[in-house]
């Protein structure tokens, strides 16, 4: 592929690009306990790493596809096909300068460094299978947080590591969890020590570039008590012919009091399986926040989901999902309300453009024996095509006196009167469209932290510059 | 310079609403537009701006020469042709300030951006104009508006977007005298050399305020007279049944 960059590409076609092949470190096709020990060998992981790699993968080669009630598009991924370890090599730099060549352009052209400088506190990059960068400011580091790939804290950090590894998600939750923790590499540990608040946000970008691939991060983050950190996650890939896989585990522990805000925009190419499992445990008073956005794939199932295990916790899932044709954006939330006077708050709002398909799956548990629970969900759909689909499947058992639940969804479409309405007064069909679709996300979108908003709202508008024609 | 609509015929679903409709707007003049329920009044509204509902089936339209029949309704509105609503929708989540930024940025050339301090003054003073509390500007787009505040919000669009045609869709329709009265300034505001504007109107009560230059009686899809605001007093004391009879059934004829 031409280096040069061409100025006039649009933002989804940004991500569009690769670099051939080069890799010292290929685990090749298919997934085997030699597979697994290839991954162990080259990261030189720990004994317990291992057994725990090799227990995965038994629990994730038993479970089947769960298409009793997810799409049977996932039975399209064949997992024989895919390569799950790819890397030039295990250590990440701190200087730009002293990354890759090909690896560097590809982070330059996405704009990561230009990021960093303007407004982020660290930034890790991962590229394939193994973090090619890894950087934070050092008033950071000499407060004692961690910001490191997953790799580096389990060998270098192991007694704050291994406590929570695996321990919010097990393994077993799912096939996907499985299969992550059988050939997880890359992702972040960060540990942010007591009372200490990172004003700016940590941010990781993960890119895939390779054919036949699959990413598989892990990420485990722990903010200790009275803690405050902002994470943000952005993602790539290059448009291939054939599936490519992308399937995370990511973990946060806010202790007691602490809070956590983690933010994604996912914008995978249309080939992307993305089959993410994300689950954060709130302690006392503590708060976690979900921000998640997810504009490409071609399949993405996720709901990331609080535990509410200390009194006074606080869990917040606000969700966007955008389906474009051929995309299904399986989308939604879980509260696990486990202590007293918890609250929970989820927001969802999805856009269905053409044949595109959104769905809201919801999860709210509250026992009997718990007191004064809140939880609100409101999940609202927006279909652009007569053809668009959305569905909701909202599943909420609430137990218990002085427990409440409000839940509310709607459904509207974009009418034609409004498009001709807002051309009359000369904006073009898309525009009319694009400015609709924000208009319909932008309660949501003004709690954003504003790069994130701003960002979104330029792809919402790519998005719908081609859904009219 | 004017907007000239010549023996305009165009169908809904297959049914004939403009029959032949010939018009023609000089700009600086104030043309007002009546005539009984049902004759198509609103219907040459929306053709004018290019609803895709509706059919053209023969004739067309000049604004200021060209021939505007064959471009998209936003491509029209650039051009200067602006249509004040009669029933304007509601766009939820996009604020006042917004939407009139918006239509004014799709006017620029492509890289140009507006400046935001102009944009904001002459706004807030339009809205002074109009009486309108500055709170209006964060406000969804017709979103829960009154009748009275979706006409003045039309009105304010209008006086920002500064366009060389109007076409005023009842507009007096749901107003009260007060508003009716600031509507209308609002209105006279923006006459002058550089505007031709369409009144539409069922009742001679907003010509009161607006006053025209001419004043025409459609009747089933035509012009069935024209003359001076007389006619449009005439009309008042003695309703429509009189000229439809007078002129016959045009579909017929």
């Amino acid at each position: 592929m031409s280096e040069k960059p061409d100025l006039q590409m649009s933002d989804l076609e940004a991500g569009n690009f690769s670099y051939p092949e080069d890799y010292a470190f290929n685990a090749g096709y298919g997934i085997t306990d030699k597979t697994i020990d290839y991954i162990s060998d080259v990261k030189n992981d720990p004994d317990w790493i291992r057994a725990f790699r090799h227990r995965a993968l038994e629990i994730f080669q038993k479970k089947p596809n769960p298409t009793h009630w997810a799409s049977h598009d996932l039975d399209n991924i064949h997992f024989d096909k895919i390569r799950y370890y790819l890397a030039k090599g295990q250590q990440a730099s701190r200087n730009w300068e002293d990354v890759p060549d090909d690896i560097k352009k590809t982070f330059e052209r996405l704009g990561i460094p230009e990021k960093e400088r303007k407004f982020l506190a660290g930034v890790e990059a991962q590229f394939d299978s193994e973090a090619a960068y890894s950087n934070m400011q050092k008033v950071l580091s000499d407060q004692g947080v961690l910001f490191v790939g997953s790799t580096e804290g389990l060998q270098k950090y192991p007694e704050i590591f291994r406590p929570w590894f695996g321990k919010v998600i097990p393994t077993g939750d799912n096939k996907y969890s499985a299969l992550n923790s059988a050939v997880f590499s890359g992702g972040s540990f960060i540990y942010v020590p007591k009372g200490v608040k990172v004003k700016h946000p940590l941010q990781a970008y993960f890119r895939i570039n390779a054919e036949q691939f699959g990413q598989f991060e892990r990420t485990l983050i722990i903010a200790d008590e009275g803690a405050e950190l902002t994470y943000m996650e952005g993602c790539t890939a290059p448009k291939f012919e054939t599936a490519t896989l992308h399937s995370a585990v990511v973990e946060l522990v806010a202790l007691k009091g602490a809070k956590i805000q983690y933010i994604t925009v996912q914008n995978w190419s249309a080939n992307v399986f993305n089959l993410v499992t994300k689950r954060a445990m709130a302690m006392e008073e503590a708060e976690v926040k979900w921000i998640d956005c997810n504009i490409g794939s071609r399949l993405t199932m996720k709901y990331p989901g609080v535990i509410l295990k200390g009194r006074k916790a606080r869990g917040e899932v606000l969700s966007i999902a955008l389906a474009h044709d051929g995309q299904h954006q399986d989308t939604g939330a879980k509260m696990i309300h486990a202590a007293d006077e918890t609250t929970s708050n989820i927001i969802a709002k999805s856009i269905s453009i053409g044949s595109g398909r959104s769905s809201y799956r919801g999860l709210v548990h509250i026992p009997k024996h718990l007191k004064n629970c809140k939880n609100n969900t409101e999940c609202d759909a927006l279909l652009i095509n007569p053809q668009s689909r959305t569905d909701t499947y909202p599943a909420i058992t609430v137990r218990g006196e002085g427990n409440s639940v409000q839940h509310e969804a709607s459904v509207s479409k974009v009418s034609a009167e409004q498009i001709f309405y807002m051309q009359q007064r000369g904006l073009t069909e898309a525009q009319a469209m694009s400015l609709s679709v924000n208009g319909f996300v932008n309660d949501l979108v003004s709690q954003f932290p504003i790069e994130y908003s701003v960002e979104l709202k330029r792809l919402i508008d790519l998005e719908m510059e081609g859904s009219v024609g | 310079m004017n907007l000239v609509i010549e023996d305009l015929h165009a169908t809904i679903q297959g049914s004939e609403i403009l029959r032949g409709l010939s018009l023609s707007i000089p700009k600086g003049q104030v043309h007002a537009l009546m005539g009984p329920n049902g004759s198509g009044k609103s219907t040459l509204a929306k053709v004018l701006a290019g609803h895709p509902d509706y059919e053209v089936t023969a004739g067309r339209v000049l604004l200021d020469g060209q021939n505007i029949m064959d471009l998209p309704p936003d491509a029209r509105a650039r051009l200067g042709l602006f249509l004040a609503f009669q029933y304007p929708s509601e766009i939820p989540g996009v604020t006042i300030a917004n939407f009139i930024r918006s239509a004014l940025q799709a006017r620029l050339p492509e890289g140009e951006e507006m400046d935001a301090v102009d944009f904001y003054q002459t706004l807030y003073k339009r809205m002074d104009e109009l009486e309108m509390d500055r709170a209006f500007t964060s406000r969804s787009v017709n979103d829960g508006f009154s009748g009275g505040e979706k006409k003045r919000c039309e009105i304010l669009q209008m006086s920002m977007l500064n366009p060389s045609y109007a076409i005023l869709d009842e507009t007096d329709s749901g107003l009260d005298i007060d508003a009716l009265r600031v509507v209308s300034e609002g209105v006279n505001r923006l006459k002058g050399p550089g505007l031709g504007a369409l009144v539409i109107t069922h009742y001679q009560r907003l010509l009161n305020y607006i006053v025209p230059d001419v004043v025409h009686v459609m009747v089933q899809g035509r012009i069935v007279r024209s003359g001076g605001r007389e006619l449009a007093l005439e009309l008042e004391e003695k309703g429509y049944d009189w000229i439809i009879k007078e002129c016959g059934d045009p579909v017929a004829a």
